[in-house]
């Protein structure tokens, strides 16, 4: 997207867009994502969802409900003018409940993947630039860590308690706590893909003259990865961190299912879940919604990712008419 | 071949005496001791004697020192006792395997049967209708919760129709009849395996017909069915048994979630009871024994991989 311009021309020949005056990488991209139909619903589906949820207290407001109150009485009603979707199990309004739902599974999905990246990309920058030990150390190490089974290690991790680890009270006391954890968590696990990705990007760039220029000019190793290097593999980074998000989202409400995830009572699709086996039967509504918002949410991703990979990468374009 | 299969056993021992370390240090920052629990079970206890226990069980020893001891005993395998079950933790732990390599191996085989012709055929017809509607199938796999999933094939299968019993395990006595308690597991796992196949599946097929091979198969007039089974079909396992194999760590994931969805008693399941219900012996030896099961299952891909591809020899 941010690429060097000399390869325009010949990317742009490759895409059929020879025709006319040269365009612009950028161009190129928002022609070849505009096509995949999918993936622009998918992001039109993700900008009104995260609205949505940034606007949860404006909804709260306006419905004038308290999406934290527990009102045992008023549990399990059906939708109403003031409850839209009806109330959970603690006479919670569903809606509300959702819309903060969501906003934490965003949050999380987003953090996560952020996190991740950013080890990745300095994990594979190093692996890929130096080479020799430390590629081969770290590369083990990466293989070591894909071959885990993830969800057993995240429960025991999710499972340790916060005091005997030695962190401020303040913050194992704070309720955003879960959050933290688990964003972390997942990215001490999730950073393998952007590092095999990133390492053989790296790999195949420090051959280059550019680089090798830059290091006649006596340019430190340091600055030729994030100077040079890196803003020529931002395009696998970008797709392989948005085609994680749903699976972290996912990762995040298996978690939160279990209990061992978000902890109520701020609400995750997850643990909106984590009595839905006995929900269902006299409140269908509490069971479906929240599974069904993590199916789109995480397929949206899914497609945006993909529409992603065939746009910023000209390969991709080999299997098309 | 031989020295090859040494060096990456003695690999997979290692990554295993790593895990075993780590894990032991982590289950020793979970919430309680051993001795809080008895505490907690006997109120007439008095902090002497749960310091003189505590002595007793050398948990005031450094982390190290009781590592050493319990990898000692682990090695003559004396895994000790489960604190849940009241019998030696292996004996709780292997028959579990048993179940889980059941469960995972009949949804891999199944998601296998599905995604080789399903991927092949959308490689064949890139940006076909069926092409698309395969795509579409295969990133609702990838993207479905898999714990709704199984809640949701509970109410359809279980409930309402009434056809398949909605979770636990046969009795061992009746195979056929122990059979259905298998189907719902299965097919839960299978759905949110086979995605991701059949998307890796597609790739590799789609990479293998681009190759000169399959021009020069074509020149000499074999059929389409001739070329996508001779030569598409093989050379697209090569990649694929690689990523699959990396995979083993997820199936196994899937599969702790679903046999605790139908009450399965497999592995996943016993490390979580485990986890909640702080029987540290068994969720270390549990956790311990999926790495092995997952890193075994990876030597086998390698061996698959030189099966496959006769370019590659392991030196």
């Amino acid at each position: 997207m941010t690429g060097p311009e000399p390869q325009t021309g010949a990317l742009a020949a490759e895409a059929g867009y020879a025709r006319g005056p040269s365009l612009s990488l950028r161009q190129v991209f928002w022609r070849r994502f505009l096509r995949h139909r999918l993936a622009v619903g998918s992001l039109v589906f993700l900008v009104l969802l995260s609205l949505a949820s940034v606007a949860a207290p404006l909804v709260e407001a306006a419905l004038g409900v308290d999406g934290n109150l527990v009102d045992l009485f008023n549990a399990k009603q059906p939708p109403s003018a003031a409850n839209p979707l009806g109330t959970d199990e603690l006479g919670r309004d569903l809606l509300v409940r959702l819309l903060y739902g969501g906003q934490v599974s965003l949050v999380v999905g987003l953090a996560a993947a952020l996190c991740a990246a950013v080890i990745g990309t300095l994990l594979g920058l190093a692996a890929g630039y130096y080479g020799g030990r430390l590629d081969a150390l770290l590369m083990r190490f990466t293989d070591g860590v894909i071959a885990l089974p993830v969800l057993p290690l995240l429960i025991i991790l999710a499972a340790l308690d916060l005091n005997k680890l030695g962190l401020p009270q303040a913050l194992v006391g704070s309720e955003s706590i879960s959050i933290y954890r688990i964003v972390f968590l997942i990215a001490l696990v999730g950073w393998t893909t952007v590092a095999r990705l990133v390492r053989g990007a790296t790999l195949s760039m420090k051959t280059r003259e550019f680089v090798r220029a830059a290091e006649a000019m006596g340019a430190a190793g340091p600055r030729i990865m994030l100077v040079h290097i890196l803003p020529n593999v931002v395009s696998p980074i970008i797709v392989a961190t948005t085609l994680s998000i749903g699976g972290i989202i996912l990762l995040e409400s298996v978690l939160s299912f279990l209990g061992l995830g978000i902890q109520p009572p701020l609400p995750s699709w997850g643990n909106m879940l984590t009595s839905a086996q006995e929900l269902i039967w006299d409140s269908p509504a509490l069971a479906i919604y929240p599974g069904v918002l993590i199916f789109l949410t995480v397929i949206a991703f899914n497609f945006l990712g993909d529409g992603l990979q065939d746009a910023l990468d000209p390969r991709a374009l080999q299997g098309e008419e | 071949m031989l020295s090859y299969l040494t060096r990456r056993l003695f690999e997979s021992l290692f990554v295993l005496a790593v895990m075993s370390l780590v894990i032991y240090w982590l289950i020793g920052l979970m919430p309680g001791d051993p001795i809080d629990i008895m505490i907690f079970s006997d109120p007439e206890m008095t902090p002497a004697e749960a310091e003189r226990l505590r002595r007793v069980y050398g948990l005031d020893r450094p982390i190290l020192e009781r590592y050493l001891a319990w990898l000692g005993k682990a090695l003559t395998g004396d895994f000790g006792y489960s604190r849940l079950y009241n019998q030696p933790t292996l004996d709780i732990l292997m028959p579990r395997l048993g179940n889980t390599v059941v469960l995972m191996g009949l949804s891999f085989l199944l998601a296998l049967a599905i995604a080789l012709p399903a991927g092949v055929y959308a490689a064949t017809r890139p940006q076909s209708p069926v092409d698309h509607a395969i795509n579409m199938v295969a990133f609702a796999g990838i993207s479905v919760p898999p714990f709704w999933l199984a809640i949701l094939l509970i109410i359809l299968f279980a409930v309402t129709l009434g056809w398949l019993p909605a979770g636990g395990m046969g009795d061992g006595r009746d195979f056929w009849a122990d059979l259905r308690y298998l189907v719902l597991p299965v097919l839960a796992l299978t759905i949110a395996t086979v995605g991701s196949v059949i998307r890796f599946m597609r790739a590799a097929a789609l990479e293998a017909l681009r190759q000169d091979y399959v021009r020069t198969a074509q020149a000499k007039g074999l059929s389409g069915r001739q070329i996508v089974v001779g030569h598409v079909l093989r050379n697209a396992m090569i990649p694929v048994v690689t990523i699959l194999a990396l995979q083993m760590g997820n199936l196994f994931s899937g599969a702790l979630i679903t046999e605790q969805i139908f009450a399965y008693l497999g592995m996943g399941k016993t490390i979580y009871d485990s986890v909640i219900g702080n029987d540290y012996n068994v969720a270390l030896a549990g956790l311990l024994l999926a790495t092995l099961t997952v890193l075994l299952a990876n030597l086998l891909a390698d061996l698959a991989y030189a099966w496959l591809d006769p370019r590659i020899s392991y030196q």
